[in-house]
């Protein structure tokens, strides 16, 4: 069925479409909604574009880092101040992927997608959005609960915070298929250290229930800790905690639970 | 719905035409261009045998929407010898059986030269990084490694 394009030159155009029209879809990279033209999601009656130059700022010159909706993952991996979002970028598809998918649409792809949205959970993200409510700026986790409905807003950009170090943000994506393939589960950790102790430590999961999601129980077993082996294995026993993962072609619910952990305590100690 | 007028370069000729609404690229230059060499595989950007080049950058043409190509430069694999002779990578695909049954070959190459037209050495791993987005139901990945490397004039070693 044809559908009907409407691009616009501002975002906030885009976004007074969006809201007012449910059968409207935002069209960023291409990578969700032309995909489910393709299976002929009769839902879809129009598709909203935006020119605006906004959506594909970058600004990572202070210690939080703000990103365009519509910046692609070959954008992110071009951007040396981005170096810390490099590993999550490259895990991401193929170069055709890459050179498409936008981290904005990756906050709607569902599993076994949506990889860079783990990195960003575990980054104390947010997510500014426009609808017909104007502009405001949500948590990333408030946004991913809600996300089945968030389709009559648009995302203009997502901030996150900058890792004081290398050693502070890790990211691992189990995948089958190498060196592109869907995800098993998506990890990632930021893991501040404030005298020797971790302060403010988030543990995102993917894959591992209906959105991302934080796993608080082996936050709570690494806070205010040093990183040594007992805080480890008990920030990695307690990872299925509040998780409650799907089978799918990749991977059945029982064996994400039982390799979690594993993953997780590999991701702490620093072993590939 | 009425058409949508549509112009962009093909493989270095000026083309329009007229799509409808939502129509992707893949259909349009198969079904209005006439251009059969990308290939229809999944329609989800899983598999990349539609691989073309968009102002050079490797892209899927299957789930990217005709409309956005407008007064842009398309290239595909129809367009990629040079005159009576076979690009270097179709030699080296053909020297070196790099093709079975040749569903995934457009897209291969589309891939391969992305990576060849901004890396004219790659080593392995980023021969293989850049045909990641490429799946040969043949399984025939090492003739297809061998033989990028081959036309980069690389090595073929592990």
């Amino acid at each position: 069925m044809a559908v009907t394009v409407k691009t616009f030159a501002s975002a906030s155009e885009a976004a007074g479409v969006l809201s007012s029209d449910r059968s409207a879809r935002y069209l960023g990279g291409g990578t969700l909604v032309m995909r489910a033209l393709n299976e002929g999601d009769v839902s879809i009656s129009s598709v909203v574009r935006a020119q605006d130059q906004a959506l594909t700022r970058i600004d990572a010159s202070g210690p939080r880092v703000t990103l365009g909706a519509g910046i692609t993952f070959a954008r992110v991996l071009a951007e040396r101040d981005l170096g810390f979002l490099h590993a999550p970028a490259r895990s991401i598809g193929g170069p055709a992927v890459r050179n498409m998918g936008t981290i904005g649409g990756n906050l709607f792809a569902p599993n076994p997608y949506g990889d860079f949205t783990v990195a960003l959970l575990a980054l104390d993200a947010t997510v500014a959005v426009a609808g017909g409510f104007g502009a405001r700026d949500i948590p990333i986790e408030e946004f991913l609960q809600a996300r089945e409905r968030q389709a009559g807003t648009l995302v203009l950009s997502v901030s996150c915070t900058r890792p004081v170090s290398t050693e502070a943000f890790r990211y691992r994506k189990i995948a089958r298929i190498k060196p592109k393939g869907g995800s098993v589960i998506t990890l990632a950790a930021h893991l501040p250290i404030s005298g020797g102790r971790i302060a403010g430590a988030r543990i995102a999961l993917g894959s591992m229930a209906p959105t991302q999601i934080r796993a608080r129980a082996a936050e709570r077993a690494l806070e205010g800790r040093s990183l040594d082996a007992a805080t480890i294995a008990a920030a990695a026993s307690a990872a299925t905690e509040g998780t409650s993962p799907s089978d799918n072609a990749l991977g059945s619910a029982w064996y994400r639970r039982e390799i979690v952990g594993v993953h997780l305590r590999r991701l702490l100690s620093g072993q590939e | 719905m009425s058409k949508i007028p549509l112009q962009f370069r093909h493989n270095g000729r000026d083309v329009a035409i007229f799509v409808d609404g939502g129509t992707n690229l893949l259909v349009a230059l198969r079904e209005l261009i006439g251009d059969m060499t990308p290939k229809f595989g999944c329609g989800q950007g899983g598999c990349g045998t539609c691989s073309v080049l968009i102002d050079g950058e490797l892209h899927l043409s299957c789930l990217t929407l005709a409309e956005t190509v407008a007064g842009r430069s398309i290239e595909t694999l129809d367009g990629m010898k040079q005159g009576p002779n076979l690009h270097p990578l179709q030699r080296a695909f053909a020297d070196n059986f790099a093709a079975q049954c040749g569903y995934c070959t457009p897209g291969v190459l589309m891939a391969a030269k992305a990576l060849l037209d901004r890396n004219p050495s790659p080593s392995r791993d980023e021969v293989v990084e850049a045909i990641s987005g490429n799946i040969c139901r043949c399984t025939g990945y090492e003739p297809i490694i061998n033989a990028i490397l081959a036309a980069a004039g690389g090595r073929v070693s592990a």
